[in-house]
């Protein structure tokens, strides 16, 4: 009889499964996993430290480089806090801008997560399909910020600007000539609404296109299926939020439960698994795209026939217009305080979260009355998943691990902030 | 549920171990002693009408540099305009520990949520009971409110650092600690190898952190 040994493994922190710096200690019992110890903190940037020494404003863009695969949901948390602190009203306009955006970039986690979780269990194509969708949604946000990934488009009080009336073309190159740099810009030939409405209307049929990849994949199913099922008492207990609790079958969506912004004027589905699996984690997720699709038109149609401002017209919070703080004396006092020495937010402590791609995103704002946060705590999502790598490992082989970290939708700019 | 009938239950369900209920922003905050903080958030989990099943968030504060820090106006415990206090345990007594845990409850079930306060009594040892065994998920959140603010948990199963790097040295988060930290690493060429050396960039504010009064500016 052979002496039966326990390993202990490193997994990463540089591996290409770990989706960034995941550093994973595993006790194996041969290929089973006994115990799984993830260290964390490898990408630890202390966000909250930071916001706490900059003003309220400069740390907008702090809140791109959290998850930095959904951008704007980030920013939203935030900018909801100040908001909520300071009582502030937010245009009509902008909170529909601000849903289509959230949607958006719903639309782009899921597509990179499809893509990732996909190739890291073998289906390299998914990762393809997904990036070529993408890259359209990332248009979108260069169109309406200037930044592909880091927007830094919400403010407090609204968003930094209306939607634009064009969309930026290509230009004929030694790359593409001019025929195909026609068919390029066809569909950008109007605003960026008409890019949207256009990407909405082939979406549906790019998700199909997914779907027929992978939902009864003989390969995918046996990845998937009965793999980390988490039943719904323990995911509640586990801190498990958005599409990990919805998974496992509880209906609990911040969108329909707390609205905020336009969420209580669109229509949309919350899907919800039965066996809280990997599998079903998966078809949530692919459901959550069809409905943020439907989302985002029934928001482009709104935004279509209701112009109005975008942005909060109190100017200790939001910046005077370009023109009137060139002409009047007042708005440029008031654009000179805001832009150094901050605004002010009252005294106070919020709670504000948002349902992220990735779950419940929470900001925790103290001010002192200050230019600045006395604290910002940031709920990450993912931390608490990450944290159920334990207890959804055990027992499962390590090639499961891989697709546990999939499932989970883990990123690490949030996890370790 | 309103936050009036949230509060009148809670008031009814913690009883004296409440120290003060604050509605502020549609949110309510609880505040509870360190030393009954447990059999608190037992009722809170389990009592039928508030059932926090879910353990949302969990951070540290340190109350150090409230106000301006100059002492003036410290945070007092009572500054957010408390209004109830069930026992008269701190009403009328001025207190400013240093460091406190926040909780973030959310219920599922009555779609509410609820934010609890519980103030270390020592600040040298900032001592505060573990709720791994209510809230699994409390387990990293408080290794993080331990590792950025020395905040210990007592009966914690595994009270390790969580994002500072091995070795690391105080609570990065403390309003003690400087933004820049107190050691940079770089390669010597002369030893061959990584070091350690204290920091030798000034820090620097560019933006003073100012207070104003009440309506400054209109």
């Amino acid at each position: 009889m052979a002496e039966i040994r326990n390993y202990t493994m490193n997994f990463g922190p540089q591996h290409p499964a770990a989706h960034g710096v995941l550093r994973l200690v595993l006790e194996l019992d041969g290929e089973v996993v006994e115990r799984a110890d993830p260290h964390i903190g490898l990408l630890h940037r202390a966000t909250e430290k930071l916001a706490e020494n900059k003003t309220f404003l400069q740390a907008v863009p702090y809140m791109d480089r959290l998850d930095y695969v959904s951008m704007m949901s980030n920013e939203h948390a935030y900018v909801m806090a100040i908001e909520k602190l300071l009582g502030l009203e937010v245009p009509l306009r902008a909170k529909y801008i601000r849903t289509l955006f959230d949607e958006i970039t719903r639309i782009l986690n899921h597509l990179l997560w499809v893509g990732a979780h996909g190739l890291d269990l073998g289906a390299m194509t998914m990762f393809i399909y997904a990036f070529r969708e993408r890259e359209d949604l990332m248009d979108c946000y260069e169109a309406v910020s200037g930044a592909r990934l880091h927007a830094a488009y919400y403010r407090p009080g609204g968003v930094y600007r209306d939607l634009p009336d064009s969309m930026p073309l290509y230009e004929a190159s030694k790359i593409h000539n001019q025929k195909a740099v026609d068919e390029l810009n066809a569909n950008r030939r109007g605003s960026l609404l008409d890019f949207i409405e256009d990407f909405t209307r082939r979406f549906p049929g790019c998700v199909d296109e997914y779907e027929n990849l992978l939902t009864e994949n003989r390969i995918w199913k046996q990845r998937t299926v009965g793999i980390g099922v988490v039943s719904p008492e323990r995911a509640l207990a586990l801190g498990f939020t958005g599409p990990m609790l919805r998974g496992s079958g509880v209906e609990w969506d911040l969108r329909k439960k707390q609205p905020y912004a336009a969420y209580d004027r669109v229509e949309f589905d919350i899907p919800v698994g039965t066996n809280g699996d990997t599998y079903d984690r998966y078809l949530v997720r692919m459901e959550e795209m069809r409905q943020s699709n439907r989302i985002i038109q029934q928001c482009v149609d709104w935004l279509r026939a209701n112009p109005g401002p975008v942005i909060s017209d109190n100017h200790k919070v939001a910046p005077p217009s370009r023109e009137a703080m060139k002409t009047n004396m007042e708005e440029l006092i008031h654009h000179f305080k805001l832009f150094s020495e901050g605004m002010h937010v009252p005294e106070g402590e919020a709670y504000a979260a948002v349902e992220h791609p990735k779950g419940e995103f929470g900001i925790y704002l103290v001010s002192d009355g200050a230019n600045k946060p006395y604290r910002l705590k940031i709920r990450a999502p993912g931390f608490a998943h990450l944290m159920a790598m334990d207890e959804m490992a055990r027992g499962h082989m390590i090639a499961d691990v891989v697709a546990l970290m999939g499932t989970m939708d883990i990123v690490f700019g949030e996890i370790d902030r | 549920m309103s936050l009036e009938k949230l509060s009148l239950c809670l008031k009814d369900a913690l009883g004296d171990r409440l120290v003060s209920l604050t509605e502020r922003l549609g949110e309510a905050t609880l505040e509870v002693p360190a030393e009954r903080l447990r059999e608190a958030m037992l009722v809170l989990r389990d009592r039928e009408g508030l059932r926090f099943e879910q353990l949302i968030d969990l951070c540290g504060m340190d109350y150090s540099a409230y106000g301006n820090g100059n002492g003036e106006s410290k945070w007092q415990g009572q500054r957010f305009g408390s209004d109830v206090t069930p026992g008269g345990l701190v009403s009328t007594e001025t207190r400013s520990p240093r460091f406190a845990v926040v909780y973030h409850l959310l219920s599922v079930k009555n779609n509410q949520r609820v934010r609890v306060r519980a103030f270390a009594p020592d600040d040298d040892l900032p001592l505060v009971a573990t709720v791994t065994d209510i809230w699994p998920v409390a387990n990293w959140f408080e290794r993080e409110a331990f590792d950025l603010y020395g905040i210990v948990f007592e009966g914690h199963p595994d009270l390790r650092r969580l994002l500072t790097d091995y070795g690391f040295i105080g609570h990065p988060f403390r309003k003690d600690f400087p933004l820049s930290g107190n050691v940079e690493v770089r390669y010597d060429p002369e030893q061959g190898r990584v070091i350690y050396q204290p920091v030798t960039i000034p820090p620097r504010e560019i933006t003073p952190r100012i207070v104003r009064e009440e309506n400054y500016g209109g």
